[in-house]
């Protein structure tokens, strides 16, 4: 069964942070969605393709032609922090 | 009668025959959402002198004779999940407090094209996650009916307006009953269209493969007319399917002959309330009184909808809102305190010796994401998040989310055999009227329960319409049909020849003036 | 080789595709505009935007996958690779995971300078995805923000992952080599390092020899190889090092995580980096706002039959049809299907495959390299250029003074008998060539004596005194006189 430790490294994952009273009921939370989602586990599925898309369609592309992009100031107008030029982040070394 | 209760439909030919104008229609709903909805809370933003504005420039290109776009002056609201070039779109989100997309939503751009006056921007659960529009981040809408009771959700705010008279015509998005369920709670027509029909370009998205933007009006007529509008295929979205789109408005007045209609077994199981299913059964009947045949049929793995459901749209959605980190848009946690914060935990950990968890502490950078998006989204979205990541995670994918659209395709398959024999499939869109605001807000597993009727349809990417069909303790109650794939037209046709022969779409809530 | 292992590489490359458009979206990919100019709602992944495949991206990526004799899946999708970074504007990247359009195909390589046979290197797959974009840091004090530039993201690259069945450093970059011209061949990437365009990292281990058998050390991935040279070099640094680090450790493959080391071109060195705090968990799972692309047979036929001669069988054709060393058709087909062409209108024209490849590796390819063009754009033509080497061909011409007229051609355009003639060059008649032989035979009795004693090489003194009294005589068919007469004697 789900724990608190495997919600704690799942909300990591998902880059949520969680105050120690919000991990305690998502995880009571998680443990009682997750328990009623196992009962697709019943059904027999072996020979059953899987379905991605809810349509039958393929081979969707676009030509190859250049349209304008944005000027920078309307690509930049809605980030929280920036310098005209660039986006920007706190400082972090390498990967 | 008050242009608030006339159809979209009425309301044109009035405006056409020179009866009335856009800006006194216009004008009219404003007054209407000024009125009542500091009670109602349907609308995030309206602009009046925008729409005005608008519908003044469409009078004068009326009274100067020159082409009009289908809907020539009608008032439509916009769920606040389709972006809006310029102006704000939060999505009912703190994490889109400010955003303001540089782009229009292709339905826009048509609804644009088609004169429409977009007369404001309705509330919804936050990203659309929820059944009763109680998940926004800035207000909880409320059923016109009661004021004490949901309106649905998420397309609660779409719903709400038209059947408080605010405005004709509505957009919706439907991805597990979106539109279904709330124009069921409201008492107005919702179609979610088959997946594909409509662009989503511009919709901001919860779960790709099965969101889809539909109309609410208070006639088939009208969401056949606003349908026509908004259908049709999309270059920039590759899941757009480019089909020719019928001129709904005007087939949508041909009854269907010899239908052959179908009623699921398990659609009658527990948990229905005896009037929701008598105001099915009285339906049923009156198609046959229409000359439909009736039979029974089973859609044996529509019980797994639910579970189906709430692993793959979770999945979905976890990825969909990744994007939300506070990096190039949207909410970005105070920096500086975040980053002294982080300091000082450090700096406490090592001075107590513990150099393994200072170590283990976030990177400025990752405490920056969790932050920004602990802050910017509400309880149910990171439930949501949550789930779907763990599905998607190393070692689940195959039990839940592989396994899930392997389900998904049981489903679909089950529609396919059943649509062999019927034309359509009719039963109810709810187990209950309109529940009351707050009752299912500590209790996530019983708000998911809500959509057992109506995420079959979306999983299969078949269209389904939701019209009203009875009261119960003056709610309304909703009647859903549900068609095979691109075939709206039969949808709305089937729902036009019930309003033909009732009048539930004819009930308003007494805030909506009759005169 | 003398060391008790063998070295195992494999190469992981990303290829920037020659699209004028990114991957999903109708942005720019020309190189260097200044930053976030060449962006759009679709590249900055914002709210509610679609991506939808470039057509041109797909099909560069057929062609190659169909050259390196991959399979080709008749059914293939696009999956989201989920990660957070600045510059992964949407948190994940369109990719593909377990139904790439190719996989399992090969590369042949050889050395023409023999350090090992000629193989073939598997291709485990070849895929699609989109390329980040570029993040800057502060790399004095680290105090700084970074920086992020979106101008990249969304730019279609083409990864192409090979088996790990390089065994030296020299086969690494000869991989390398070969996989650049065919793909420059193809047509399907410019594959300038220096702007990105062809990106490596390799992974590496050891297989021991010991008591018990072949024993695998721990794989570590290399980055930041910023030229072939580079990766040669990383790769000789690495096999030394793993060499080191097992004799310390005695560590085996499976016994710690893999590591990722990062390349120095200046220090030479490898350096460990930091790992990333939670062990990468990207949740694939396939993009649905992308419809699958199946393939046909016809449409794979089509694509075969356009590919056109690929490297490796030009150097066959070469060697076969016009009598060169594999080592000169390397250099001929390794500078371009250009070069080729001309030289094998130049090699038909004189009859003489080998005497046009010195000329064409030589005059040519240096001129060329002077002139900064092309050779299609080479003002002397084969045409003109076989004048002068049939000129050779007939003995109208002795080779150095036909390498001065080369130049004068260069520089004049004039033709090559226009050339001769200005400076006096003319066929000396046989009788004329006999009489000056026999004049200077009777005027050097000693260098007489000396051929006859036995140092034919002497003769190069009367060529000598031939020459200033002639400038136009055949030195190769005086030579020949000098022995005929004197042996006559
Ligand atoms: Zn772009």
């Amino acid at each position: 069964m789900l724990s608190r430790a495997d919600v704690e490294k799942v909300s990591l994952l998902a880059r949520l942070e969680l105050t120690p009273e919000e991990l305690e009921r998502m995880t009571a939370q998680m443990v009682q969605i997750v328990g009623y989602v196992e009962q697709l586990a019943e059904l027999k599925t072996d020979d059953v393709q899987p379905m991605a898309h809810a349509l039958e369609v393929h081979n969707v592309f676009a030509a190859d032609e250049v349209r304008p992009s944005l000027p920078r100031e309307a690509a930049l107008a809605n980030a929280p922090h920036h310098d005209k030029e660039f986006y920007l982040v706190p400082a972090v070394l390498g990967e | 009668m008050s242009v608030l209760r006339q159809s979209a439909t009425e309301l044109l030919a009035k405006l056409n025959a020179g009866e009335v104008t856009s800006v006194q229609l216009t004008q009219a709903h404003l007054d209407q959402i000024k009125q009542h909805d500091g009670q109602v809370k349907a609308f995030l933003r309206v602009d009046p002198a925008a729409a005005l504005a608008r519908a003044k420039e469409i009078d004068d290109r009326r009274k100067a004779k020159k082409p009009l776009g289908l809907l020539g002056g009608l008032p439509v609201a916009i769920k606040d999940l389709l972006c809006t070039e310029g102006e704000t779109t939060t999505c009912g989100s703190k994490m889109l407090e400010h955003f303001k997309p540089p782009y229009d939503a292709t339905v826009i751009k048509k609804l644009k094209a088609a004169d429409a006056v977009l007369i404001g921007k309705t509330n919804l659960d936050e990203f659309a996650m929820g059944g009763s529009t109680e998940n926004s981040a800035y207000q909880k809408t409320a059923n016109p009916w009661d004021l004490a009771r949901t309106p649905g959700g998420s397309s609660g705010g779409a719903a709400a307006c038209v059947a408080a008279g605010m405005a004709p015509l509505s957009i919706g998005t439907d991805t597990g009953g979106s539109i279904r369920q709330p124009a069921a709670l409201c008492g107005v027509t919702g179609l979610k269209p088959t997946y594909g029909r409509v662009s989503r370009f511009g919709l901001v998205a919860f779960a790709s493969s099965l969101d889809q933007i539909g109309p609410l009006a208070r006639t088939a007529e009208d969401a056949a007319l606003l349908l026509e509008v908004l259908a049709g295929h999309d270059p920039l979205d590759s899941t757009s399917v480019d089909v020719p789109v019928p001129k709904y408005s005007e087939t949508v007045k041909q009854p269907l002959k010899n239908l052959r209609i179908g009623l699921v077994r398990e659609h009658f199981g527990e948990g229905l309330e005896p009037e929701v299913e008598k105001a099915v059964r009285d339906a049923v009947e009156v198609y046959k009184s229409l000359g439909a045949t009736v039979k029974d049929i089973s859609l044996p793995h529509g019980k797994y909808g639910v579970a189906t459901y709430y692993i793959i749209a979770p999945s979905e959605a976890s990825s969909n809102l990744a994007r939300y980190d506070g990096v190039h848009y949207g909410h970005r946690t105070n920096e500086k305190q975040m980053v002294a914060e982080l300091a000082d935990e450090r700096n406490k950990l090592v001075a107590a010796g513990k150099t393994a968890a200072a170590e283990a502490l976030d990177n400025p950078l990752v405490r920056m994401y969790r932050r920004s998006r602990a802050e910017g989204f509400g309880p149910e979205v990171k439930r949501r998040i949550m789930l779907g990541t763990y599905a998607l995670s190393a070692g689940y994918y195959d039990a839940y989310y592989l396994k899930a659209l392997k389900v998904r395709r049981l489903i679909r398959q089950d529609y396919d055999v059943a649509f062999n024999e019927v034309d359509l499939i009719v039963g109810p869109v709810t187990t209950s009227p309109a529940f009351k605001l707050g009752e299912k807000v500590d209790d996530p597993l019983s708000m998911y329960l809500v959509d057992l009727y109506t995420v079959s349809a979306n999983l299969a990417g078949i269209g389904g319409i939701s019209i009203p069909c009875g009261m119960s303790r003056n709610l309304p109650l909703g009647l859903q049909l549900q068609a095979p794939p691109f075939e709206e037209e039969r949808l709305l046709r089937a729902a036009h020849m019930f309003q033909q022969a009732t009048d539930w779409h004819q009930q308003f809530p007494a805030m909506v003036p009759k005169a | 080789m003398s060391e008790p292992y063998t070295i195992i590489i494999g190469l992981e490359v990303h290829v920037q595709l020659a699209t004028r458009t990114k991957l999903f979206c109708r942005c720019s990919t020309k190189f260097g505009a200044p930053p976030n100019t060449q962006t759009c709602p679709i590249c900055i992944g914002m709210p509610g935007t679609l991506p939808v495949m470039n057509r041109e991206a797909f099909a560069l990526g057929l062609k190659t996958a169909i050259a390196l004799n991959c399979q080709i899946a008749r059914f293939t999708k696009w999956d989201r690779k989920q990660y957070y970074y600045p510059d992964l504007p949407k948190g994940y990247q369109i990719s593909q995971y377990d139904l790439p359009f190719s996989q399992d195909g090969h590369l042949e390589i050889s050395d023409p300078k023999g350090r090992f046979k000629p193989k073939r290197i598997g291709i485990i797959r070849a895929h699609l995805e989109e390329d980040a974009g570029k993040s800057m840091h502060d790399e004095v004090s680290g105090q700084a923000d970074s920086k992020i530039d979106l101008n990249r993201t969304g730019t279609p690259l083409l990864e192409i992952v090979s088996q790990p069945d390089m065994r030296s450093p020299a086969e690494a970059k000869a991989y390398l080599q070969e996989l650049k011209l065919l793909l420059t061949y193809l047509g399907v990437s410019d594959c300038n390092m220096q702007e990105g365009s062809l990106r490596v990292d390799a992974n590496i281990n050891l297989h021991v020899d010991t008591p018990e058998g072949k024993v695998a050390t721990p794989i570590v991935e290399v980055k930041n190889m910023n030229s072939f040279r580079a990766v040669e070099r990383a790769m000789e640094y690495e096999a030394v090092r793993h060499w080191e680090v097992w004799q310390e450790t005695g560590q085996r493959l499976g016994q710690v995580p893999k590591q990722t080391r990062g390349w120095d071109d200046t220090a030479m060195i490898t350096r460990g980096q930091r790992h990333k705090e939670e062990s990468s968990d990207y949740r694939y799972f396939p993009d649905p706002d992308l419809v699958p692309v199946v393939t046909t047979d016809e449409e794979l036929a089509a694509v075969k039959s356009s590919l056109g001669e690929l490297p490796a069988q030009m150097r066959t054709r070469l060697e076969a049809k016009y009598g060169i060393k594999p080592y000169d058709s390397d250099v001929l087909v390794s500078a371009g299907q250009g070069l080729v062409d001309y030289y094998v209108e130049l090699a038909d024209l004189v009859g003489d495959g080998k005497l046009a490849s010195n000329w064409v590796q030589q005059d040519v390819m240096r001129t060329l390299n002077e002139q900064k063009v092309e050779p299609a754009a080479f003002a002397m033509r084969p045409k003109q250029l076989g004048e002068l080497l049939t000129a050779i061909q007939k003995g109208e011409i002795d080779t150095s003074r036909a390498r001065e007229v080369f130049l004068e051609m260069v520089a004049s355009g004039k033709s090559a008998a226009d050339v001769m003639k200005a400076q006096g060059i003319e066929k000396v008649d046989e009788s004329e060539l006999i009489a000056l032989c026999q004049e200077l035979i009777a005027a050097n009795p000693k260098i007489v004596a000396d051929i006859q004693g036995g140092k034919p090489q002497a003769a190069g003194n009367l060529i000598g005194q031939a020459k200033k009294k002639n400038p136009n005589i055949n030195p190769g068919r005086f030579r020949e006189l000098v022995v005929e007469l004197v042996g006559k004697m």
